[in-house]
């Protein structure tokens, strides 16, 4: 085990992976000679050369489709937008072809691509610079999306992503890059599509991915404890496809349950939870499932307004009194 | 180079073939067996024909939503082609895509693209794969003149001119993008001239002559197979019928339209040229002509016998499954025994020798900019 942040897990997932295929290549801004505007990609041109270590021009549109199109004829591209608040600009080809080329050829071509970086908020960086837009590309069929709250976790999915034969949109969270965890030595895959239970617990279940796993929900989890509160934390690690079975587990077992998302609270990732859970196991549910999400506005540059903006621990307290009656 | 005399019957044979295909097709449209949208590539053969002889049959090829002509000269089955637009599981894609997504694997024809332009970085990707595993393949990406003003086209064509990627983009100036006139809503509607922007080469060709079109392609060719990087060729031509079968294009006068279909139709063009040459004769021209014919009557026979497809196939081909392999249409609809896939280097195998921004250039252009 060694204990490591979570960009140098990404970065470990990128060169293990580059090194056991030749065909997968890393492209994007700043990936090569500046080391990756977060430093995921650090060292990499140096072991990999230009050719797979690729800086590319502010053509977020250009470089996402010249990755779909290498990997139609079988190369494994990583495409790192530098925030996935600049892939809106490439969300054509993502949508439009990676998710569709399968379909659209009858099963002839294949898209084995990542598209993979930063988001949600970044420290006082406003409005356009701390979005989490994923629910948008799980809207969409022909994609898988992954959001990984850990470093072990960011490793392994990444690895597991590379190797997916489909397109794989890859949230990471800015504000997680620098927070260090134990990490398996060597092959550590980690399967798309599975939850993990980050805590057990008996009187309430807390779902949750990405940054508020450790930010917000295990910080709840452990306060709930104090007072007497058994909480079971529920990390999705894979929003598409969701690991229905590992989440309907937990809500039977505590028929209390409280999402939290960094994201806005309109056709989220946790309003499909909701679905999923009123659908399966409305019987097991004592109480109303209670949400705590972004607020629904858009974020301010002052301190105070964009903490208020995000979940916080007092919220998550207070939605879990609120399903425990308390 | 000019092109051989079976050069020339073969466009000629090809180009009846797509132009009697079509017909088929806006006649089956009007039957209601071919819905939703269909564009006709009428009037426009001369491109596709010249760059899919001039060029090798392992080139990767593609273009936008007027697709059909293009992988039955490549040597798609026609009544495959013909069952995917009449929505039959024996189409290409199952019935899937239809008429704007048209792909053919086997024959290196990659589609078929329904988004103005979004063709055009996906052919520098695989004109990336090509330069990235060292072969020698050119990849050939058309767009109408319309595509040329999304942001997809001068991203990647500063990219695949900077990368040296060998690329034939192929603009097919048809003069109108759906309604709009071309110069109406651009700056330099002379789409070739915007090459000087990348610093690439931009060559403007009479898109209605084939011979013409041919020896082009067969220069880019040479030039993008050397390494020089990319070409952006503009073709000028026109379509006969209207931008889809729901338009009645009344935004060009009728006598434009008689124009070009009496004085530059590329079909009479090129027969004329092959009987002065006598290539053949007015009798061998004209079994060409009626054998073409057949082949699309047995082509809507085809499409009609096929079975459709069924709700069995509903989630098929959406999330890979590990281990699942790719569909071979031909073997699959028609059992054949002889499809020949695409196949890549393993990742083991491969061995990477391309410097793509060798250090020395960027250390040198970062001393530029720093003084």
């Amino acid at each position: 085990m060694q204990n490591i942040s979570y960009r140098e897990a990404l970065n470990q997932a990128l060169g293990e992976e580059m090194e056991r295929d030749a065909n997968v290549f890393l492209m994007g801004e700043e990936v090569a000679r500046y080391n990756g505007a977060y430093k995921v990609s650090q060292g990499l041109l140096d072991r990999f050369g230009s050719a797979r270590v690729v800086d590319t021009p502010i053509s977020e549109l250009g470089f996402a489709g010249l990755g779909v199109g290498a990997a139609m004829v079988g190369l494994r591209p990583v495409i790192e937008m530098m925030t996935w608040n600049f892939a809106i600009l490439a969300m054509d080809q993502i949508v439009n072809n990676a998710a569709k080329i399968r379909h659209m050829s009858g099963g002839q071509l294949r898209c084995p691509i990542v598209v993979r970086g930063a988001s949600g908020a970044g420290g006082r960086l406003s409005s356009q610079h701390s979005q989490c837009l994923e629910s948008g590309y799980v809207n969409i069929p022909g994609l898988k999306v992954v959001a990984p709250a850990t470093p072990a976790d960011a490793k392994g999915l990444l690895k597991a992503s590379i190797r997916d034969e489909n397109p794989v949109c890859f949230f990471e969270a800015e504000l997680l890059y620098n927070q260090k965890g134990d990490v398996p030595e060597g092959e550590h895959l980690v399967p798309i599509g599975k939850a993990d239970i980050k805590r057990e617990g008996t009187d309430v279940t807390l779902i949750t991915y990405s940054r508020m796993l450790t930010w917000t929900v295990l910080p709840a989890a452990e306060e709930l404890a104090k007072q007497g509160i058994s909480a079971e934390v529920v990390d999705l690690r894979t929003l598409r496809p969701l690991d229905v079975e590992t989440i309907l587990a937990s809500v039977n077992k505590t028929n209390r349950v409280v999402i939290v998302e960094e994201s806005w609270p309109h056709a989220s990732v946790g309003t499909d939870v909701v679905d999923l859970i009123q659908r399966e196991a409305f019987d097991a549910l004592d109480a109303p499932i209670g949400r705590v999400s972004g607020l629904d506005v858009n974020m301010a540059y002052a301190a105070a307004l964009e903490a208020a903006t995000q979940p916080s621990v007092e919220r998550v307290l207070a939605a879990v009194n609120q399903v425990l009656y308390r | 180079m000019p092109p051989s005399n079976d050069v020339l019957l073969t466009m000629y044979r090809k180009m009846v073939l797509m132009r009697r295909f079509e017909e088929k097709a806006g006649q089956a449209y009007g039957q209601k067996k071919i819905q939703g949208f269909c564009h006709l590539y009428t009037g426009q053969e001369a491109v596709a024909v010249g760059a899919i002889e001039a060029l090798r049959p392992d080139d990767y090829m593609m273009t936008g939503y007027r697709d059909h002509a293009h992988p039955i000269a490549r040597g798609a089955h026609p009544g495959m082609i013909m069952a995917e637009l009449f929505a039959k599981n024996s189409g290409y894609s199952k019935g899937k895509g239809g008429s704007m997504h048209l792909i053919d694997v086997e024959h290196h024809w990659y589609g078929g693209y329904g988004i103005v332009g979004g063709q055009i970085p996906l052919a520098a990707g695989m004109a990336f794969a090509s330069k990235y595993r060292n072969e020698d393949r050119v990849t050939v990406c058309s767009f109408g003149e319309a595509a040329a003003n999304q942001g997809a086209f001068h991203e990647t064509l500063n990219m695949a001119a900077k990368w040296k990627l060998p690329v034939i983009y192929v603009c097919e100036n048809n003069r109108y993008g759906m309604g709009t006139e071309v110069s109406r809503v651009s700056a330099q509607p002379e789409i070739h001239k915007r090459a000087a922007a990348f610093d690439m080469r931009g060559e403007a060709f009479d898109g209605m002559d084939a011979i013409v079109s041919y020896e082009m392609f067969k220069e880019a060719g040479e030039y993008c197979r050397k390494g020089n990087g990319p070409i952006l060729l503009e073709a000028k031509t026109y379509r006969f019928r209207g931008h889809s079968m729901s338009d009645a294009a009344t935004y060009r006068t009728k006598e434009e339209v008689e124009e070009f279909k009496t004085k530059g139709d590329p079909i009479p063009k090129l027969r004329a040229v092959i009987l002065k040459k006598k290539a053949a004769t007015e009798a061998e021209l004209d079994a060409i002509d009626e054998a073409q014919k057949h082949i699309c009557e047995e082509a809507v026979a085809f499409a009609d016998a096929a079975p459709e497809t069924g709700l069995e196939e509903l989630y098929t081909d959406m999330v890979i499954e590990d281990g699942e392999p790719d569909v071979h249409p031909r073997e699959r609809v028609l059992g054949a025994k002889d499809v020949k896939w695409p196949s890549y280097p393993s990742g083991q195998e491969l061995k990477v020798t391309w410097d793509l921004e060798p250090a020395a250039a960027a250390a040198k252009a970062e001393e530029k900019g720093a003084a």
